[in-house]
């Protein structure tokens, strides 16, 4: 073990101007696409299944996976540089902070924030928009009202009944259009955002329809009224390039384990401004300012919100995640999301009796796509893919109105990352018909 | 651990043509049960006479191993005493959380052995238990369970 004080002052991997919150591009010119050569990053992807062939993982917008240089970030961290944050007088102590800070000044430059003390660290999105609840929630009254959608998580809707049922507050909802977009000519003629809207809540990315929401417009009318604009971009900041300063949310929440990240970390992004103003969510460690006897005063944001030890190895891989996905590019991910979903969408087409809930066109379209087949349940569905290698998801995907708004009590949904190619699709099309071949027959 | 020792003809079979199904009176109770992980659904209602399970019936949305469990117990227990519906459920539920390993009694579970399979499926063993918990509670609720 190095005791000298070299190795310490050693660290600048991390930029050294973390704690003032300013951010650095996190890499130059982005390397050519190629998805051969991506796939080498991801060793799970290299595992063969009982079936006796490769892996078809088509789930990424449930979990991604992880490229090797994530999980030995991690490693990495565990084993030379482990200590608690922001607490600890000593070299470990020190290179801890300096790496949890520096990955949330990664995360800051990877979603365009203006300083790193923008980004919160939670344990995931549903503690980001629980957060955001609870902060939010604490001036309103009867008679105001919170603005959601049919399309959202339920992440993005129970914390929203809550407050209502806390607040007296009323929740309303944008519904969808029988093509999966969210139906704003309703919205408009029923008067949905008005001057008693307080708080609208949207996803970003739908996590069953694939839609990709207006949210600039919808940002612009909402802070016509006064509203404060709350965004779900789980299923965005993975594979679009998301930019908050352009956005026009308030506040932004999503997670590391959907963005090639670890499990056990989440970010909520906020503006700075509105942040300060806003009460702190759990009390605890590290969210202080002084407490006394007689009351506390709260650290100012992030640490405000971020009461307790965080998820400081998480930190590190998700600073590692964002790193790695900076380098590929996003504009290139992004570009490889639309081919592949456009390739899927033509060859679902091809299934007998299928049917795509969201747009069937890959225009405003991220890449998850749901479906049904007549009178095969999507836990069949998914259980005979599953015996040929094919992982997919079948159920509501935490989106129950949705499905019921749709008429149907589940749906089974494809999704694509990265790294996934076009041969792995055709093996979704073959099992697919093998599908409908095996329960041929089923009323 | 092949998918055809999960989906046993049998199995199709009830799925396809599902017995008793329907809901039906006179009855004593009604349950709605719910399987959250993957929102199978199913509303079960039982008849009794006396001691005796007179009708069972129902209506649920779920996959064919939750669709055909169900069909198969409504088979097994109606017309037999209550408490031998009683018994089959424990069986049942036995078998499911052996993992493959209890040779299921064909006497008295009938199609229900066809089943045995899902016990090496752990994640749909709730689907083939949905139906018998179902039965089992409304039977409670309609005072069939001496206590």
């Amino acid at each position: 073990m190095s005791s000298d004080v070299e190795s310490a002052q050693q660290l600048p991997e991390y930029p050294e101007t973390v704690s003032k919150g300013q951010v650095e591009p996190l890499a130059d010119e982005p390397i050519p696409f190629d998805v051969e050569i991506i796939r080498g990053d991801f060793p799970i992807l290299e595992r063969t299944t009982p079936a006796g062939g490769p892996l078809v993982y088509l789930d990424s917008a449930n979990t991604s996976q992880k490229p090797r240089v994530v999980v030995e970030a991690m490693e990495d961290h565990y084993l030379n540089h482990n200590a608690n944050v922001a607490r600890a007088m000593h070299l470990l102590g020190a290179e801890a902070t300096e790496a949890f800070e520096g990955a949330r000044a990664r995360v800051a430059t990877f979603v365009g924030a203006a300083q790193s003390e923008e980004v919160i660290f939670t344990k995931n999105a549903s503690e980001a928009l629980n957060l955001c609840a609870h902060t939010l929630g604490a001036a309103l009254k009867p008679g105001d009202e919170i603005v959601i959608s049919v399309m959202e998580h339920h992440s993005n809707i129970v914390p929203w009944q809550l407050l209502a049922q806390r607040s007296g507050a009323t929740l309303r909802w944008f519904d969808v259009t029988e093509d999966g977009r969210l139906d704003l000519d309703a919205a408009a003629a029923e008067g949905l955002i008005n001057e008693r809207t307080k708080i609208v809540s949207l996803t970003y990315v739908s996590n069953v329809l694939g839609t990709v929401n207006p949210i600039t417009q919808i940002a612009a009318a909402a802070h016509a009224v006064g509203a404060v604009v709350v965004v779900d971009a789980s299923q965005a900041v993975p594979q679009l390039a998301v930019d908050v300063r352009t956005l026009g949310a308030d506040l932004v929440a999503f997670t590391g384990h959907k963005m090639v990240g670890p499990t056990g970390i989440g970010v909520l992004w906020g503006r700075y401004d509105l942040l300060a103003e806003l009460p702190p969510f759990l009390g605890g460690g590290e969210m202080i300012e002084v407490v006394k006897m007689t009351g506390s005063t709260y650290a100012p944001p992030p640490h405000r919100f971020e009461a307790g030890t965080p998820p400081i190895a998480q930190a590190v891989g998700l600073g590692a995640a964002v790193q790695y996905l900076s380098e590929i590019g996003m504009d290139a991910i992004a570009a490889h999301e639309a081919e592949i979903t456009a390739y899927a969408l033509k060859g679902l087409a091809t299934v007998d009796g299928l049917r795509v809930i969201g747009p069937n066109e890959p225009v405003d379209r991220g890449g998850a796509i749901s479906f049904t087949l007549p009178e095969i349940h999507p836990h069949d569905i998914s259980q005979l893919l599953d015996s040929r290698g094919v992982a997919v998801r079948g159920g509501h995907h935490c989106a129950r109105p949705l499905h019921e708004r749709f008429g149907i009590q589940s749906s089974t949904r494809a999704s694509f990352y990265l790294y996934t190619t076009r041969a792995e699709v055709d093996a979704l099309i073959d099992g697919l018909e093998y599908t409908v071949r095996f329960f041929g027959g089923a009323r | 651990m092949k998918v055809e020792e999960l989906y046993q003809e049998i199995i199709l079979d009830h799925y396809r043509a599902k017995h008793h199904s329907g809901l039906r009176g006179p009855y004593e109770a009604e349950v709605h049960h719910v399987n959250p992980s993957c929102g199978d659904e199913v509303t079960l209602r039982v008849h009794l006479d006396g001691d005796t399970v007179a009708d069972v019936s129902y209506e649920g949305v779920g996959c064919s191993i939750s669709q055909a469990s169900t069909s198969v117990m409504s088979d097994l227990v109606i017309g037999h005493p209550v408490e031998h519906g009683l018994d089959l459920h424990r069986e049942f539920l036995q078998l499911m959380q052996s993992k493959g390993e209890i040779e299921p009694d064909e006497d008295r579970l009938e199609d229900g052995i066809a089943f045995a399979g899902v016990a090496k499926f752990p994640a749909r063993v709730k689907c083939a238990l949905l139906g018998w918990s179902a039965f089992k509670d409304a039977v409670i609720q309609a005072g069939g369970v001496p206590r």
